[in-house]
Parts: structure tokens; C-alpha cells; sequence
């Protein structure tokens, strides 16, 4: 017992460690967003894989940790990202945004704020109207099921009839956007910290003991369709706010960018993070996001060397080549991705680093042993 | 009747042509241990499901403490290729009958005396609202076609606790963890107060109520450990301490001996007669080892080919001729 309360402490002060390492984190964005050139490539890639790692984190919540596999992403992120443009674009901008369709029919902004909770909770939404038939399936069906709901979503969102709302196929912009790459930081990390909270709390425990063994956790007497819709409503309402900020940061949203393919690069950094770990999801999309829109641009330009020589295969969409036979490399031999379903904290990493000391002590020690033996 | 705690009335389940578990009745009562044996393929392990809510029964009520927990009757599809017995009990066309007055009558019949057969056959008709009154107190939904049939987290929080066949621990969870679980569908908290640690103090309570059962268990010293890395025997105690954190009234073990040698059978027989003494259990058990289920049962049921050929205590069962066929096969020449 009382080994235990010392863990206990011990695990607390750790946890205050990592909050300073994050807060740390944030201060040296503010400290950089001051000295560096503020279109420097390194803050898009700090907004766009702040956004992701929300996105992933939300999806994970999903994939991860209740084991449903859905691949509805997409739809969600689209239904946020266009509430919240709908809401808060200024009453002035709408004749010219809405040129089609006279102005659209609503005639009042929200603030901000509040514009991005409701994309949440629009999401949520229709996750839960979703749900109804759809988390009544299981696996590959599942998937199947919600891949087509994020289709049928996207299709009438660029319906003309409703074109006065959502302004059809036409881009939706001139709403407000955040400047600095600190606000999208703090809103990912401010949702994450909330489903980290709730992954650990009692809620948390029942999802991932459906995810384990549904008939035991039945059993146990946990309603699986009311867990099941919970988590589906929470992943949904993070990815409705993951899309309100995707809105802000590509000034203009069209239906037509929300594709499934959105959602296999979200569940690709889930996979890459490592599915049932929330620092390994966050690592993740910013690594990927790196790699594609910054670390492997070169590969997209061709290359003349000094001497007149051309480098061969560098040109447009070589990326995309070099980027697939990476994540393939990542799927066949790390299949447990970054962090396996373990959290990177610097109580494991200390814990982790000690354990190889005594291992590394031993080895030594048995080296030596080995070495007296052979030379006697 | 008020110390009956479990009690299916012929209960069928019937898997396409299948009747895996054919007009089932039985009665647990409170404090018992009850067993339910028979030969592999018998239906036991489906009877169970049929209790915990897995499986809806195709026919039959199931009542839990004098309640009606389950109740249905071949609808549909099934109505047509329904192969069991009493197809119309659980429905609105019911009409109670009794057996013995109605073979009293036809033995008159055949004897030729007319008049007594009359007279009780007047005596039988008087009786019918009696018989009907009758059965509505056993069954308050009788002449309905009324359906009752909860989802097992349903039938899991009314007080019947279960553990599986082949493990089902949460695998990639500690030992403190699987346990805790249990916990959760008793807990005053909702997904908000929960996230924002606004229920801290329900989940404290359930966090000490896990540790003072693990240490109830002797398990608490194996609280950080991963549940499959546990050996095997350990692994079905801890099952067993995970469905006892359920508060349940009724037990239901499905082969708790199973894969376990001599000595380890023999720890759990004392084991199981003293969870029951200090949880004010009733449990009803499926069991292949013969020595402990003679031991520590007080009466069994024997199923073969989801039919109940025998109840009774543990003498009345060993020494019965069906039982001993069932297990043993019966050879030609007796057949003959």
C-alpha cells in the first residue's frame, strides 16, 4: 500500500514535468513567431500538424481506443469546417461570397468562439444521427458504413438547393482566420488534454474494455451501444473543431477538398503514432506533415547539378512516390507504429532509461565475469 | 417461491433447425449451488447464454428474483419451422390446462362411465378462471404477447454476474484495471462529470472498493500486472473477483475447472464454497469434473441433447440409469 501512494507521487510529479515540457513547448512558438520571418515554412507546418494531430488524436480516440473502425473523418471535419465558416462571415462579405445566391439566407454572424464550439456540436450531431444504423455494424462493415455517410455528407453539402446556406460547389471565405501559429496550438492541445482526461477516467476504462472483448464488457455490464455512441459523438465533436480550424487555416473551404483521401491521411498518422497512443498520434502528424509539406518538397523540383548534370526522377510528384514507399516501409516493419499503444512521458523515459542502465550494468558485469572466466 | 431466485420455464432455443436447448425448466434457489451437467454438445453453454441475455431464447421466460427478466415465443420466420414444445404458452392464445384432471377424464372415457367423466369435465371447465388466475401469478404477462428481452449489461446490473468458457479477461489491461471495470455500471457519474473529475469521489470509492476486493482475493500483490501474463489458474480467479465486483446476487461459473489439474480442482472447490458463504451467493455452475461438482453441489440438472434427463441431488443423479447412458453411451445388445 504504501509503495503504492509513493509511486502515486512519484507519477504526479512527473505528470507536473510534462506539463512544464509542454508549456516550455509553447513559449519557445511565441519566442520563434518573434525572430523568424512569419512566412517561413516551419510555422505552416506547426499550424497544419497541430490541426492533424487533433484530428488524429479524435480518430484515435475511435480506432484506438473503443475499436471501432470508422472512417468518417472526413464528413465530420467537412460539417465543422463549413459551420463555422457559415457562421462567421461578416454580414458585409456575404453579397460577394454568396454572388450566386443572393447574399444566402442567413443574416447574422456568431463570434468566433462560439462558432467553433457549434462546429463541434454540429458534428456531434450528426454522429449521433449516424449512429443509429451505423454502430450497430462491426469491423470492415463499420468502416464501409461511415465511408459512405462521409460521401453522402459531402455530396449534399454541394447540393445547389441548399446553396444559399452552404453556397453549393462554390468556395465558402472571407471569414476569420487565426495569423498566429499559437492559436491553433492551444485549441489542439487544450481538445487533446479533454480526451486524455476522459480516456482516463471511468468512461475511458469502459471504451477500452469494449475495445478488448465486447461480450465480456457486456458482461461486465457496460451498454454497448450507449459506450459505443458516446465515443463516436466525442471523436466527431474534436473533428468538427479540428475542421473549423482546418477552415481557418486554408482561408477558403470547398466540399469538394473533404475526400476520403483526408481520411486515409489522418488514419495514416494514427497508424504511423502508433493506434492506442495519443503523444504517439501528436508525434506523428507532425513528422508527416514535415515530410510532405516541407522536408520532402525538393523531390518535387528538378534538380540541375553544377556541371550540367540533372538529377534523375526528381520532378513533379516524386514525393509522392518517395512518401508511399516510406509509409510502406513504416507498415511492414514498425506495423506498431511510433509508440505501440505506450505514451511517450518523461515518467517512461526516465523509467525506460533506467531499466537499460540496469541492463547495461548487467551486461557489463557479465562480460566481465565471462572475460575472468576465460582467463583463469 | 420467495427464495426462488432463478427460474426458467420451458425455455427453448432453436437455431435454424437446430433446438439446441429443447423446453427447459429449472429453479436455483437462494444460497444454492446449483450445477448444470451433461455431455458436450448438451446445450449447457447455451443455456447460460440464453440467462445472461446473449442469446434470445426462441421460447420461454426466464424470472429473476420472482420477476419476469426474459419472456418470448417463436415469431416471425420461426413460428413456421419452431420445433420445441409449448409454442403458444408465452403468447395471447394460452389456455392453462392441467394435465391430471384432463387424464382423469379420458381414463373415465375409456372405462365407459360416461357420467363421472361428465361431471368432471363440468368441474374442469368450472375451474378454468382458477387456472388462469394461477397462471397469471406465476406469470404476470400471461395471455400476452408480451416480449421482454435486456441486453446483457441489463441482466448483469439486475444481480446475475457471469464469467466465460474460454477467458475473457481485458487483455491489455492490469489486473487492478479488469477489476475496476466492474465498477463502472454502478457508479453515479455521467461522460461530463467524469472527464472534468467532477465524480473524483465516485471514483475514489471505486478505486477502494477494487483494492479491498483484490485483497479479499489475495491478488492485490498482483494489481500492476498485465491480466494475460498471469498463470491460468490465477487468471480464472481473477474472472471470478471480476464478476464478484459486479455486486451480484447469483453466480453463474461456465466451467470454472476447466484446464485445471487435481490439486488446483481441489483449491477451487473450497474456493467456490467460500466466496459463497461471504458474498451471500447463489450459484449455478457448469461443471465437467465430476468429484467437484458431487462435492460441492447441493442439487444438479443433467442436460443431453439440450433435454433436462435428470435433477436431483448429487446421489439421486449418479445413481440414475438416463444419466449414466447419456455419459456412457448405451450399447446394442440392451437397446435390443
Amino acid at each position: 500500500m504504501e509503495q503504492n501512494m509513493l509511486r502515486k507521487k512519484r507519477s504526479l510529479k512527473y505528470t507536473y514535468i510534462d506539463c512544464a515540457i509542454i508549456i516550455g513547448l509553447f513559449v519557445l512558438l511565441a519566442v520563434l513567431e518573434n525572430i523568424m520571418m512569419p512566412t517561413h515554412i516551419f510555422f505552416t507546418v506547426v499550424k497544419k500538424g497541430a490541426i492533424y494531430a487533433l484530428l488524429a488524436v479524435s480518430m484515435n480516440l475511435l480506432n484506438g481506443f473503443t475499436g471501432l473502425f470508422s472512417l468518417g473523418q472526413a464528413g465530420f471535419m467537412l460539417i465543422g469546417a463549413y459551420t463555422y465558416a457559415i457562421f462567421t462571415i461578416p454580414l458585409e462579405m456575404r453579397e460577394s461570397v454568396y454572388m450566386y445566391y443572393d447574399g444566402g439566407i442567413i443574416n447574422f454572424t456568431l463570434p468566433v468562439v462560439v462558432a467553433v464550439i457549434l462546429a463541434g456540436i454540429m458534428a456531434a450531431a450528426f454522429a449521433f444521427l449516424i449512429g443509429w444504423p451505423v454502430l450497430r455494424l462491426k469491423s470492415d462493415y463499420l468502416a464501409i458504413a461511415t465511408l459512405g455517410f462521409a460521401e453522402i455528407i459531402r455530396a449534399i453539402f454541394q447540393w445547389d438547393k441548399l446553396g444559399v446556406i452552404t453556397n453549393g460547389a462554390n468556395l465558402l471565405r472571407r471569414y476569420p482566420k487565426f495569423t498566429s501559429a499559437l492559436v491553433p496550438c492551444a485549441v489542439a492541445a487544450l481538445c487533446i488534454a479533454i480526451i486524455l482526461l476522459l480516456i482516463n477516467s471511468s468512461y475511458g476504462r469502459a471504451f477500452k474494455a469494449i475495445r478488448d472483448d465486447e461480450i465480456a464488457a457486456e458482461a461486465m455490464g457496460i451498454n454497448l451501444f450507449r459506450h459505443k455512441q458516446m465515443s463516436f459523438m466525442t471523436s466527431s465533436f474534436f473533428a468538427g473543431i479540428g475542421g473549423a480550424l482546418l477552415a481557418m487555416f486554408q482561408t477558403t473551404v470547398q466540399a469538394n477538398a473533404f475526400k476520403s483521401a483526408m481520411t486515409y491521411e489522418i488514419l495514416l498518422i494514427v497508424v504511423i503514432g502508433g493506434i492506442g497512443s495519443v503523444s504517439g498520434s501528436v508525434l506523428a502528424s507532425f513528422l508527416y506533415i514535415a515530410a510532405s509539406e516541407w522536408w520532402l518538397r525538393f523531390l518535387d523540383s528538378p534538380m540541375v547539378l553544377d556541371n550540367g548534370f540533372q538529377v534523375p526522377l526528381l520532378r513533379v510528384g516524386f514525393r509522392k512516390v518517395v512518401f508511399s514507399v516510406v509509409i510502406m516501409i513504416i507498415v511492414l516493419f514498425y506495423s506498431r507504429g511510433l509508440m505501440g499503444d505506450k505514451e511517450l512521458r518523461t515518467e517512461n523515459v526516465v523509467n525506460g532509461f533506467r531499466k537499460s542502465k540496469k541492463k547495461l550494468r548487467e551486461w557489463i558485469s557479465d562480460r566481465r565475469k565471462k572475460n575472468r572466466e576465460v582467463a583463469e | 417461491m420467495s427464495d426462488t431466485i432463478l427460474r426458467m420455464d420451458n425455455v427453448t432455443m432453436q437455431f435454424g433447425g437446430v433446438v439446441a436447448v429443447n423446453d427447459l425448466s429449472l429453479q436455483v434457489n437462494r444460497g444454492e449451488i446449483v450445477a448444470l451437467i451433461g455431455p458436450n454438445g448438451a446445450g449447457k453453454t447455451t443455456a447460460f447464454n440464453c440467462i445472461t441475455g446473449v442469446y434470445e431464447p426462441t421460447n420461454g421466460m426466464i424470472s429473476f428474483n420472482g420477476q419476469p427478466m426474459l419472456r418470448n415465443h417463436p415469431a416471425g420466420k420461426m413460428k413456421k419451422f419452431y420445433a420445441g414444445a409449448h409454442a403458444d404458452k408465452f403468447t395471447k392464445a394460452y389456455v392453462p390446462q392441467d394435465e391430471e384432471a384432463l387424464a382423469a377424464i379420458a381414463a373415465a372415457r375409456e372405462a365407459g362411465d360416461e357420467l363421472t367423466a361428465a361431471n368432471l369435465q363440468a368441474a374442469y371447465d368450472d375451474a378454468a378462471e382458477q387456472r388462469k388466475e394461477q397462471a397469471l401469478l406465476l406469470d404476470p404477462h400471461a395471455f400476452s404477447d408480451k416480449v421482454i428481452a435486456p441486453t446483457p449489461d441489463k441482466i448483469t446490473k439486475l444481480g446475475i454476474a457471469r464469467t466465460f468458457q474460454n477467458i475473457r479477461l481485458f487483455k491489455s489491461q492490469t489486473v487492478f484495471d479488469n477489476v475496476l471495470i466492474a465498477k463502472h455500471m454502478r457508479a453515479k457519474q455521467n461522460i461530463f462529470t467524469a472527464t472534468f473529475r467532477l465524480s473524483y469521489k465516485e471514483e475514489k470509492r471505486m478505486r477502494e472498493e477494487t483494492e479491498a476486493l483484490l485483497e479479499e482475493q489475495n491478488l492485490i500483490h498482483l494489481r500492476n500486472e498485465l491480466a494475460t501474463s498471469l498463470p491460468y489458474g490465477l487468471q480464472r480467479r481473477l474472472e471470478i473477483a471480476r464478476a464478484l465486483a459486479t455486486d451480484p446476487q447469483l453466480l453463474l461459473l461456465d466451467e470454472p475447472a476447466a484446464g485445471m489439474n487435481p490439486q488446483e480442482t481441489l483449491e477451487l472447490t473450497e474456493f467456490i464454497g467460500q466466496i459463497r458463504k461471504k458474498y451471500n451467493l447463489s450459484i449455478f455452475m457448469i461443471e465437467h469434473h465430476m468429484d467437484l461438482v458431487m462435492e460441492i453441489s447441493d442439487r444438479i440438472y443433467v442436460l443431453d441433447f439440450g433435454r433436462l434427463i435428470a435433477s436431483g441431488t448429487p446421489d439421486v443423479v449418479q445413481n440414475d440409469q438416463r444419466v449414466i447412458d447419456a455419459y456412457l453411451g448405451v450399447s446394442d445388445d440392451v437397446e435390443d
